[in-house]
């Protein structure tokens, strides 16, 4: 039951966000935006700075991620549905579930489209290690969507909802920001640092561990008015 | 509990006013070629650190007081959890304007990225993040909040250890002071001294709440009348 409803609320906005691609391009456009800014600011005579890449790569990812969550959760203001959606006869922590699979999923797109120009602009060897690489992003976007997911639903009923997501979100990813950074630099390397990369994906797994199980046991208690 | 508050507020008044004195009699900790402006910088270690332990005291009394909120629904608990938020930022400021002071002198610069000066950092930050919240939230601002201060507690470990080993690659020097017998007493009243405070500026900020909360509940009941 509860992966059904969480199942179907992924499904739900999916299948809104295929048919009007609306926060898909948008984010897609912003990230690619992001990257250029950074590229005129640390690409010099051609080369750019050491350990760029990575740190681009994750700010990136956080500030379109944070385009994402506001404008999916905006949708649902919009026509009222997130109301309908907690009036359902489901489980609050599915339907939490279910948001933040269609987020993840979502921030996975983009990054699909950002990685591959980081490397390019970048000359980040992007596919000396592609599997320690996606572990990061999969392990980060999960970390950055399960406190963004619950942040973004908890605003939907705030004043200045659209200020207040990043000012919540930023200080309470810090870690997955460092760790990802620190372990895409680690795989970025000449010789890729491994052993390492691996240690941070450790650590943004039990972060995501403990805030996934955090935003669970809250999102009830939460999300009632 | 109201007559209290005088004698708390002369214990402490008398207590501070003991403390500098106090302070010029602890022996210096002898450091090879230190100048006297080095020894003398030391001095405020007498202030930075009990800041610190009340400003850990105090994110830990809100923390606790935002999830019994959450989980209960007490008004108490949401009341002492923004009095004891607002004094995190507060001690936090002392405590990130004097450990600067202290670093100009014995390292060299102003800031080192170490893991305790980020950890406290973001700590600070999100307790500034909570007040902004509750401030500029609108409806449902206290849940927000709340929230706010239960992952910003569970943050902190991992900031911590994201920080210790993103150092660790990076190692610097620095000097960390052990206590010497002549000191130890002279700190712990010190200690003392900022715990009373914090006792004491506690109770009054969340009985000027409850006034609040009192004076608005009459104003509902008049306006019905």
């Amino acid at each position: 039951m509860f992966l059904r409803v969480a199942w179907l609320v992924m499904r739900k906005d999916l299948t809104v966000e295929v048919r009007s691609r609306e926060v898909i391009y948008t984010t897609i456009f912003f990230a690619v935006a992001c990257v250029l800014v950074f590229a005129f600011a640390l690409v010099r005579e051609g080369r750019p700075l050491e350990d760029a890449a990575a740190g681009i790569m994750w700010i990136s990812v956080a500030f379109a991620g944070t385009l994402a969550l506001g404008r999916t959760f905006e949708r649902e203001r919009h026509s009222e549905t997130l109301r309908a959606l907690m009036l359902a006869p489901a489980s609050r922590p599915a339907i939490y579930v279910g948001k933040l699979l269609g987020i993840v999923l979502l921030l996975l797109v983009v990054e699909a489209v950002l990685v591959p120009l980081i490397g390019l602009l970048f000359h980040a060897p992007i596919a000396s290690r592609p599997l320690e690489l996606a572990g990061l992003l999969v392990l980060g976007t999960i970390g950055f969507s399960a406190v963004g997911t619950l942040f973004a639903a908890m605003l939907v009923r705030a004043r200045s909802r659209d200020v207040m997501l990043p000012v919540l979100l930023y200080p309470i990813t810090i870690p997955v920001i460092i760790a990802g950074v620190r372990g895409t630099a680690a795989l970025f390397e000449v010789e890729p640092a491994v052993d390492l990369a691996q240690m941070w994906m450790a650590l943004l797994a039990f972060f995501d561990i403990v805030f996934v199980t955090l935003s669970l046991w809250t999102f009830e208690p939460l999300m009632t008015e | 509990m109201k007559s209290c508050y005088l004698p708390a507020v002369l214990l402490a008044m008398a207590m501070f006013a003991v403390a500098p004195f106090r302070l010029m009699g602890a022996p210096d900790i002898l450091v090879a070629n230190a100048t006297p402006g080095v020894l003398l910088s030391y001095k405020i270690f007498y202030y930075h650190v009990p800041s610190a332990m009340v400003m850990f005291l105090s994110a830990f009394v809100c923390g606790v007081a935002s999830a019994v909120y959450l989980f209960k629904n007490r008004l108490a608990a949401d009341r002492l959890a923004a009095a004891a938020a607002e004094l995190v930022v507060v001690f936090g400021l002392i405590v990130l304007v004097t450990g600067p002071i202290w670093a100009r002198k014995a390292w060299g610069v102003w800031w080192q990225w170490d893991a305790r000066l980020t950890s406290t950092l973001l700590l600070w930050m999100i307790f500034m993040a909570y007040l902004l919240v509750r401030r500029f939230g609108g409806q449902g601002a206290e849940k927000l909040s709340a929230a706010m201060a239960v992952f910003g507690m569970a943050n902190v470990p991992f900031v911590y250890v994201s920080v210790n080993i993103w150092r660790t690659i990076h190692p610097t020097t620095q000097v960390i002071p052990t206590l010497a017998p002549g000191m130890r007493g002279v700190f712990w009243f010190c200690v003392l001294s900022f715990v009373v405070l914090f006792g004491l500026l506690l109770a009054l900020r969340a009985r000027l709440e409850q006034r609040r909360a009192d004076v608005e509940r009459l104003y509902l009941l008049a306006d019905e009348e």
